[in-house]
C-alpha cells in the first residue's frame, strides 16, 4: 500500500458558535515525522483529538492505511460507526496527553499492562512481560512498581509515553507532550521521543519547542486561526517561511 | 434465666440476653440493606452519568422521591401496602427492602458525586489505548470512584444501622422492639434503654474508627 499512512480531508470543528478547524487536509508517510506549530488557539490540539476521535469532527474525514476512522460507508453515505469498533481503532493509534492522565490507582507497570491485558487480551504474564520491555524502552523500568503520584512530571510523562507504545499502534500523536513540565524535566521526555523518532515510528507531534521540532520532525506544519498556513520541511519552513503570519509567529518566539 | 423479682442490676444480664438477640437481627437487616442501597445505588449513578436521556431523568425522579419521604413511610408502604397487590413480605424482609430502596436512593448521590470526582482525562487515557466506555467504568472509573466513596459509604452504614430501629415499627424483632417489650413487661424502663443504647454505641463505634481511618488514608492517596 502506498498511500500516505494518515490523512485527514477537510476536517472541520465547531465548538457551539466557534469554529475552531477551517478545513484541514493533511497526509503522513509511513514513518514520517510531523510537527504542528503554531499560535495557542489555532487548533493543533483540536486537530490531533479528532484525529483519533475524542473529539468528534463537525465535517470531514479521517483515514488510516485508507480505513475510514470513526465512520463507515452505507449505500454510499457516511455514518458513525459503533463505540466497539471505534475503540478497536483508537488501539492503532497512542496518544500522549499533555497532562499524562496516568491512572492513579495503578503503579507504573499496571497503567502500561492494562491495555495489552485487558485491551488486546493478551494473557497476563505476557502483557506485564511486554510492559516492562516497554519501561525500559523509556528508561523507567527501575520505577516499575512505583504509583503515579511518586513520580516526577517526566517520569509520568515517560510512563505515558509507554502506555501508549505497549498497544503497538500504528502512529503516535503527542499533544504538547513537555508543556506540563517543569524546565529541567523537559530533556529527559524529549530524549525518549527523539529515540522513537530515530527507530523510525511515525507521529505527529503539537509543540511549543521549535529547536525540538526542527530536530525531530521531517515536515513542520504552521497552523492559524483553524487552517493550515503553511507546511514543509523545517528548513524551509522554519528558515525561510513564505507567509507573514508564519514569520510573526517565528519572530515573536524568537524575541518572546 | 428468668428475670427476678427483686429487678435493677442484678437483672442485667438477662435483659442483655434478649437484646443481643435483637442485636443479630439489627445487624442483619443492616447488612441486608446496605446490599440492596449499594447494589442498587451503583446501577442508578451509572444511570444517571450514561447518555440515555430517559435513564437519567427515570433517576432523578426516584433519587427524589426516596429523598422526600421519611424511611418509616416506605417501609409502611411495603409492609402494609404491598399486600393490596398480594405481595405479603415478613417484618425482616420488609424492613431489608423498605430501607435497602431508601438508602439506594442516597448511595446514588454517593456514587454520582464519586464518578463527578474523577478528572475526563481518566477517561480520555483509558479510550485512547482502546478501552470501549465499558472497560473504561470497569477498570478505571469504578476502582477509583469506589475509593472516593467509601468515607460516605461508611458514614451511610453507620446511619443504616441506627435508623434500622425503625424496623420495630413492623414488629421485626431487632433491639429496639425487644426493649418496648422488656420495658412493657418489666417497667425498668431507664435501664433497658440506657442498655440500648450502649448496644448501639458498641455497634457504631468501630465502624466510626474504620471510617476515620478511611478518610484518612484517603487524603493521602489523592
Amino acid at each position: 500500500m502506498d498511500g500516505p499512512l494518515l490523512k485527514t480531508e477537510g476536517l472541520c470543528k465547531d465548538f457551539g458558535p466557534l469554529r475552531v478547524l477551517r478545513g484541514v487536509d493533511l497526509a503522513l508517510r509511513q514513518g514520517q515525522k510531523m510537527a504542528l506549530v503554531g499560535p495557542s488557539g489555532s487548533g493543533k490540539t483540536t486537530l490531533l483529538r479528532c484525529i483519533n476521535r475524542l473529539e468528534v469532527p463537525s465535517a470531514g474525514h479521517i483515514r488510516l492505511d485508507g480505513e475510514l476512522i470513526g465512520e463507515k460507508l452505507d449505500n454510499g453515505r457516511y455514518v458513525r460507526m459503533s463505540e466497539r469498533d471505534l475503540a478497536r481503532q483508537r488501539m492503532e493509534m497512542g496518544f500522549v496527553f499533555q497532562n499524562f492522565y496516568l491512572w492513579p490507582h495503578l503503579t507504573a507497570l499496571e497503567n502500561v499492562a492494562l491495555g495489552p491485558w485487558r485491551v488486546r487480551g493478551l494473557p497476563r504474564e505476557e502483557a506485564f512481560h511486554l510492559a516492562r520491555n516497554v519501561l525500559d524502552q523509556v528508561h523507567m523500568g527501575h520505577k516499575a512498581g512505583e504509583y503515579p503520584e511518586r513520580l516526577s512530571g517526566g517520569q509520568q510523562q515517560r510512563v505515558g509515553i509507554a502506555r501508549a507504545l505497549a498497544q503497538q499502534p500504528k502512529l503516535l500523536l503527542f499533544d504538547e507532550p513537555t508543556s506540563a513540565l517543569d524546565p529541567e524535566l523537559v530533556g529527559e521526555v524529549l530524549n525518549v521521543i527523539h529515540e522513537l523518532a530515530q527507530e523510525g515510528r511515525s507521529m505527529v507531534l503539537v509543540t511549543h519547542e521549535i529547536r525540538f521540532a526542527r530536530d525531530v520532525a521531517d515536515e513542520i506544519v504552521f497552523m492559524d486561526d483553524g487552517v493550515i498556513v503553511e507546511q514543509g520541511p523545517p528548513a524551509s519552513v522554519l528558515d525561510q517561511p513564505k507567509h507573514e503570519r508564519t514569520r510573526r509567529f517565528l519572530g515573536q518566539l524568537r524575541t518572546g | 434465666m428468668e428475670a427476678k423479682g427483686g429487678g435493677g442490676i442484678d437483672n442485667i444480664p438477662y435483659y442483655l440476653g434478649i437484646l443481643l438477640q435483637g442485636a443479630g437481627i439489627t445487624v442483619t437487616i443492616t447488612l441486608g440493606a446496605l446490599a440492596i442501597a449499594v447494589v442498587l445505588g451503583l446501577v442508578l449513578a451509572a444511570f444517571k452519568v450514561s447518555r440515555i436521556p430517559f435513564a437519567r431523568g427515570f433517576v432523578d425522579i426516584y433519587v427524589e422521591i426516596f429523598r422526600d419521604i421519611p424511611p418509616l413511610t416506605s417501609l409502611f408502604i411495603i409492609y402494609f401496602g404491598l399486600t393490596y397487590i398480594g405481595i405479603r413480605l415478613d417484618p425482616i424482609p420488609a424492613a431489608i427492602v423498605g430501607l435497602g430502596l431508601n438508602g439506594s436512593a442516597y448511595c446514588a448521590e454517593i456514587f454520582r458525586s464519586g464518578f463527578a470526582a474523577l478528572h475526563h482525562g481518566q477517561r480520555e487515557a483509558a479510550a485512547a489505548i482502546g478501552m470501549t466506555p465499558g472497560m473504561a467504568m470497569r477498570h478505571v472509573v469504578l476502582p477509583q470512584a469506589l475509593r472516593i466513596t467509601l468515607p460516605p459509604l461508611g458514614n451511610y452504614g453507620i446511619g443504616l444501622l441506627k435508623d434500622t430501629a425503625v424496623a420495630s415499627a413492623v414488629a421485626a424483632p431487632e433491639i429496639l422492639y425487644r426493649a418496648r417489650n422488656l420495658a412493657t413487661e418489666t417497667f425498668e424502663t431507664p435501664l433497658i434503654y440506657l442498655l440500648v443504647a450502649v448496644l448501639y454505641f458498641c455497634l457504631t463505634f468501630p465502624l466510626a474508627r474504620l471510617v476515620d481511618r478511611l478518610e484518612r488514608k484517603r487524603r493521602s492517596w489523592s
